[in-house]
């Protein structure tokens, strides 16, 4: 028998090392032969604490939002009783939120220890690359992946056996495996899970695409901010390297190829192929005009290809099952599945992969379980800075690359962002802005200089103090940007801004003209007010109030004087009668 | 003397930082200097390394740096100032890294943000007097899951609110205190 906890970031934060050090002092006390492992991420972030006890049989449990309390009844009543503690273990309509999804990038992740190769091994890893590398040509490589259909996941969604073969058919000896781990976009981890969980996935895909361009160098640019990663993706290349899956001679084939990581330092624009490329060269990141193309003159000039993680990560499995079991799945356009970071204000926040071309209401409300405490849905954010709100009236909308791109927000890397009735749009598109306007790297004027525009304006609006003329005047700004930009972080800023005005546009004309937040959530434009029929005068407000703003005796109603209310909310917050209005 | 040609050998007026005859300030840096010498772009690297063994990267550090992979102090100080990663100024005890991610956006960070500058009375960016506890922005830490999050050095802390955020500043300011008791009394005691 033997007890598995997820120990992802996520899981982690959560307390998964706690817990871990719980059951082992429980073991320890009663002496019992036990082993504690550790898997990644599920997916299911919203259960972390995750637990799984196999019984010798190979019997398995899930026990979800373990705290360290439990561990000791875990112990106690399952593993050396009866009790199978259901009011503990992982519920029907959770394992359906898993049942539902088509996991190819994360057919591990949450199943094997990522940090032992032999848990990756016996699930057949590296045996698409050992086809690969010894029964393929670089043209049948490139070929299966064309047949796969399978497109760049970094957002952008360029077809990926073109860049290889452009890569492959550059002059020259030296050419360069790039990886791009730099998931900069805010409210997306993707990226993070597959490297925590399953980080020889990447490594074998990223040798089977050296294979096919002829490359013998490989480098994995990892944001900093992950620093579990970038441990668990060092210590899987280390495995790998001694396994003989990297180095010299590989499969005994002569073909030489090796991996490094290069910590990025914090810059969104490095997502960038050309920003990333001048990173990894010590430079400041900022992209540069195009062509050449990386594929020609990338990494020190040598031909070089970038993919993101997940496109890396399907690789193998593409090799596998056959490039036409890959492309059976999704739509015409869109093939293979997706992965994304659902988060916000959704019930059943995590990761979920799911075949292409299923709706964003399936993902929202089947998998996701609809919006917390059933409020009412208003928009989704895809796409992060990139991208747009998508609005209810589009949520039988196609995952599809065009489908999306359709309404104004894009695919992106994965970022799904789940929104209220309680978020302010106008506040969303700030958000956004005063993102990207901080992370332009300065190069052309109208990102750099125009983002602060607009993001002043913004600022107006959410402060009240918006004007006639200024929608029509962001409107204008976006689109100059947009054309004025070298880049696809200035060609694609102005979207939240855009894609709010589409559909929401009566929430500025709220702002500007009315100076009203309908989602009550722009602090300036609220107003405070005590209900007279509810106050029963207890005197709690007026204690916490910060600037002595409310009045009134004890046992009779209390006021608050709007000249003095500085609406940090404190007395919302303590009343226990419900008697202060928020207008 | 100009800077891209200086062979470096610590003597008054090198400009490194180090008094001449006096020790390199900088020593524990030259292992990492040596072995990324061959390395090419290696620059943000060794940045990285300095702020580690550092905490921060001061003018004198990067001016040591400059000369040292013989490029120029302008390079250096414009590569360390293009990312977020790099600071400039010494850091507390307890490193707060407010995630400003949109799902810790959506989900009320700024609320959180808020408690943390009234308790500590500091504003992004800034230290606290004692030392203790520096407030930094960072984006998306990548659990959105637990949103809103911060990190405290190297800890995780998910679903926060007001009240919770308070509740583990005041509980580190505590473990301060009494580490710093703790190490008073052992210097009497010594």
């Amino acid at each position: 028998m033997k007890i598995i906890i997820g120990a992802g970031s996520c899981g982690i934060a959560a307390g998964a090392h706690k817990v871990q050090t719980a059951f082992e002092a429980i073991i320890a006390e009663k002496g019992l032969d036990l082993a504690v492992e550790q898997t990644g991420c599920i997916g299911t972030c919203y259960l972390e604490p995750i637990v799984d006890v196999v019984n010798d049989g190979g019997k398995k449990i899930t026990f979800v939002n373990v705290t360290t309390d439990d561990t000791r009844r875990i112990i106690e009543d399952y593993v050396l009783g009866e009790n199978e503690l259901k009011e503990l273990q992982i519920s029907e309509s959770d394992i359906t939120m898993i049942g539902k999804q088509k996991r190819i990038v994360l057919r591990n992740s949450g199943l094997i220890d990522p940090e032992r190769i032999e848990d990756y091994l016996a699930v057949d890893g590296y045996l698409a690359a050992k086809k690969c590398l010894t029964e393929m040509t670089s043209e049948e490589i490139i070929d299966t992946i064309k047949v796969a259909g399978l497109k760049g996941r970094g957002g952008a969604g360029f077809p990926t056996w073109f860049k290889w073969d452009a890569a492959k058919n550059s002059p020259g000896t030296t050419k360069y495996m790039v990886c791009n781990a730099d998931e900069g976009d805010p409210g997306a981890f993707m990226d993070r899970s597959v490297l925590e969980s399953d980080p020889h996935a990447l490594i074998e895909g990223m040798l089977i695409g050296a294979k096919a361009i002829g490359a013998n160098e490989g480098i994995i640019y990892v944001r900093a901010e992950y620093p579990l990663a970038i441990i668990r993706l060092q210590n899987a290349i280390d495995q790998a390297r001694e396994k003989g899956f990297l180095g010299d001679n590989i499969f005994e084939t002569g073909f030489d190829f090796d991996l490094r990581i290069k910590a990025g330092a914090g810059a969104f624009v490095c997502g960038e192929e050309t920003a990333l490329i001048a990173s990894l060269e010590g430079e400041r990141g900022m992209p540069r005009l195009k062509p050449p193309f990386p594929a020609q003159k990338g990494y020190w000039n040598k031909p070089t290809n970038i993919n993101n993680v997940e496109t890396f990560a399907n690789v193998p499995w593409i090799f596998r099952n056959g490039g036409d079991a890959y492309a059976a799945l999704g739509t015409a356009e869109s093939k293979g599945t997706k992965v994304f970071a659902l988060t916000g204000k959704i019930k059943k926040g995590g990761l979920v992969e799911i075949p292409m071309g299923l709706t964003l209401h399936d993902v929202i409300f089947d998998i996701g379980g609809g919006i917390k405490q059933d409020k009412a849905f208003k928009a989704v954010q895809m796409g992060g800075p990139s991208g747009g709100c998508i609005p209810a009236s589009l949520l039988d909308t196609q995952i599809d690359y065009a489908e999306i791109t359709k309404t104004g927000a894009i695919m992106g890397s994965g970022g799904m962002v789940v929104m209220d009735e309680t978020t302010c749009m106008v506040d969303m598109a700030r958000f956004f802005l005063d993102f990207t306007c901080k992370e332009s790297c300065g190069k052309c004027t109208y990102c750099r200089v125009g983002t602060t525009r607009m993001l002043e304006i913004l600022n107006r609006i959410t402060q009240g103090e918006g004007s006639d003329g200024d929608i029509e005047l962001l409107e204008e700004l976006c689109y100059k940007i947009k054309d004025g930009s070298l880049c696809g972080l200035g060609q694609t800023a102005p979207n939240p801004v855009l894609t709010t005005i589409k559909y929401f546009r009566n929430e500025y004309e709220d702002h500007i003209y009315h100076h009203k937040c309908t989602a009550k959530s722009c602090k300036p434009l609220l107003t405070y007010t005590i209900d007279a029929e509810k106050c029963v005068g207890c005197g709690a407000c007026k204690k916490n109030c910060p600037v002595d703003a409310i009045t009134g005796e004890k046992k009779k109603v209390h006021e608050i004087d709007q000249d003095i209310c500085i609406k940090c909310g404190k007395c919302f917050s303590v009343c226990k009668f419900d008697s202060v209005i928020i207008d | 003397m100009s800077l891209e040609t200086h062979e470096h050998h610590h003597e008054p007026g090198c400009g490194c930082g180090c008094q001449g005859d006096q020790p390199n300030p900088f020593e524990e840096l030259e292992p990492v200097l040596d072995h990324y010498a061959a390395i090419p772009g290696s620059l943000i690297t060794v940045l990285q390394k300095a702020q580690e063994l550092y905490g921060f990267l001061s003018i004198e550090l990067m001016r040591y740096i400059a000369i040292e992979t013989h490029t120029s102090i302008a390079k250096v100080y414009g590569v360390a100032t293009f990312y977020t990663q790099f600071r400039f100024e010494p850091v507390g005890k307890y490193l707060i890294m407010l995630c400003q991610g949109t799902a810790c956006h959506v989900n009320g960070s700024k609320q959180v943000e808020e408690a943390v500058m009234d308790y500590l009375n500091i504003k992004e960016g800034e230290t606290t007097p004692d030392g203790l506890f520096t407030l930094n922005n960072v984006a998306c830490l990548g659990c959105c899951s637990l949103s809103p999050v911060m990190m405290i050095n190297d800890d995780t802390y998910g679903q926060l609110t007001k009240d919770k955020v308070t509740h583990i500043l005041a509980e580190l300011k505590e473990t301060a205190g009494n580490d710093a008791i703790e190490s008073i009394t052992q210097e009497v005691t010594a």
